[in-house]
């Protein structure tokens, strides 16, 4: 594997698995600091990794609270407003915790946010699921570009980025190591993210 | 996948996988409090059946609108087609509205072929004569898939009226496909022609007899006598089909209480199948009648969201 600041055709890492880890215990303090304990949460991850994510967050709760945050899987697929535009893709699983949403503060987790489409996705597909009390959104990597009026709650990392780069999220339970990349070529787009950062009620 | 869903040659084992990975989804939407989905927003479907049918066609109008697809049915009956009118007139008429699929019936084989030959629209074959019926079959297959965990190996028998069943031609290309060992069991005169080359070719049996092959079986398929389909006597009388074929109360006792029964409906009680089989707990009649609505929404969903679809 090749170290942190090394440049290859994969990209540079901007996270590695201590990163991860730090960021994500952060998140998950962050959560409880805002909900004011883990009464009535529920963690939506959106596949695929943002459901790995989900769980990493819940056994960090679990750890700080000793209660185990109930964990689902919300699939977006069939709510995007793209489908159109890419050979049809099979959706995966969605799976909503005994209990339900209803009621509930639900915290949806994702590993990059970018245009800000598969969040106003899991918004409408949410819709069909129940009535949360309240909606947040927890992602690993901001790395800018919304296309919608969509922001996080709780950032891993702001990553300012160009559209030509490619953000590589990998998670060891899907890809047997931890870490972010960016790869590709800034371009002369690089905006910075004019997302200052989710941390909390900004 | 292919544009067209006329035959189960037109899938790939991989199209196979996919469709039961989304039917899998699908189902899932079957339990909640709102059963539909943005997916197929925009689009139209036309169901036109020009011979009876409930259940297929209700599924898929009841597919396509969980999938939020504006559904219309046309029947034979009291449409243009009782005035005369050609199927190619009819069929022209109706994609110039701009449907983005035709769902059909017909009873002539290869008419749905003949059709996508004519329209732009994605043409799914909702059973044409004594052809093919592929969402039957996938439905089926994936049935029984949810049932035994695999069909890999698995021995299935399908006892019937095969000579003029479509869902039996689409059956035994789906479930060979998918791994599993298929003996066919039918009387003599209700054997298609030619079944032995093409069982060979195959690769499923053939039997005469239900009572030998019975005991061995992972599941059962029973088939409709379709007599409406009969112009000449296939066998003696329905008190002898039901002693040589029928799914009778002793049989059931030889088949034990684990092995799954399959019927595609209409069932004729008391023929093909007694009243205590089709009512088991094994019985899966209406686990098809589900498992067909997840099925069709997955057959419609990767036919007509992607890029490429029509439109």
């Amino acid at each position: 594997m090749s170290a942190p600041s090394e440049t290859t055709d994969e990209g540079r890492v901007v996270l590695d698995a201590r990163d991860i880890a730090r960021a994500l215990t952060r998140i998950s303090h962050e959560i409880l600091e805002r909900n004011k304990g883990p009464e009535d949460l529920v963690l939506l991850g959106i596949p695929t990794r943002g459901v790995g994510l989900a769980h990493r967050i819940a056994d960090r709760i679990a750890v700080t609270e000793g209660i185990t945050v109930p964990v689902g899987a919300l699939d977006v697929t069939l709510y995007r407003d793209d489908l159109r535009q890419h050979p049809a893709r099979g959706p995966q699983r969605t799976e909503v915790p005994p209990g339900g949403i209803d009621g509930r503060t639900v915290v949806l987790v994702d590993d990059v946010l970018y245009s800000g489409r598969t969040v106003r996705s899991a918004l409408d597909a949410m819709s069909d699921l129940g009535r949360p009390a309240a909606v947040r959104l927890a992602v690993l990597v901001d790395r800018g570009h919304r296309e919608l009026p969509i922001r996080a709650d709780h950032v891993g990392k702001n990553l300012p980025s160009a559209r030509t780069e490619r953000v590589m999220v990998r998670l060891e339970e899907y890809d047997d190591h931890d870490e972010v990349r960016i790869a590709g070529t800034p371009g002369s787009d690089t905006t910075g993210t004019d997302t200052t950062g989710g941390t909390e009620g900004s | 996948m292919k544009k067209h869903l006329l035959s189960i040659d037109d899938l790939s084992l991989d199209d196979m996988d996919t469709l039961f990975a989304t039917a899998a989804e699908m189902h899932d939407v079957q339990r909640r409090e709102v059963k539909k989905l943005p997916a197929l927003r925009g689009r139209t479907i036309i169901n036109l059946f020009f011979e009876d049918s409930t259940r297929t066609r209700s599924s898929f109008e009841i597919a396509g609108k969980w999938l939020s697809a504006d559904t219309i049915n046309i029947t034979g009956k009291g449409s243009s087609a009782s005035k005369g009118e050609s199927l190619r007139d009819t069929v022209l008429t109706i994609t110039a509205m701009g449907v983005d699929a035709v769902v059909m019936r017909h009873s002539a084989s290869g008419s749905a072929l003949q059709v996508s030959q004519w329209v732009d629209a994605s043409v799914i074959n909702a059973g044409d004569g004594t052809h093919e019926h592929p969402s039957q079959a996938l439905l089926d297959a994936y049935t029984l898939q949810r049932r035994l965990g695999t069909l890999e190996g698995k021995r299935v028998l399908l006892v019937g009226d095969l000579t003029h069943s479509r869902v039996f031609r689409s059956n035994v290309k789906c479930l060979t496909r998918l791994g599993a060992e298929v003996t066919v069991v039918a009387p003599p005169t209700l054997m298609p022609s030619g079944v032995d080359a093409w069982s060979r070719e195959a690769g499923f049996a053939t039997s005469y007899d239900l009572d030998e092959v019975l005991p061995q079986a992972d599941a059962v398929m029973m088939l409709r006598v379709q007599r409406e389909r009969m112009s000449g006597g296939f066998f003696p009388s329905a008190r002898e089909y039901t002693v040589g074929y029928g799914l009778t109360r002793d049989r059931l006792a030889v088949l034990g209480p684990d092995v799954p029964i399959c019927h595609p409906g209409p069932m004729n009680r008391g023929l093909e199948i007694a009243a205590d089989a089709a009512d088991a707990a094994q019985s899966l009649v209406l686990d098809q009648v589900s498992a067909g609505l997840a099925v069709r929404m997955s057959i419609l969903y990767h036919l007509l969201a992607g890029e490429g679809a029509s439109s």
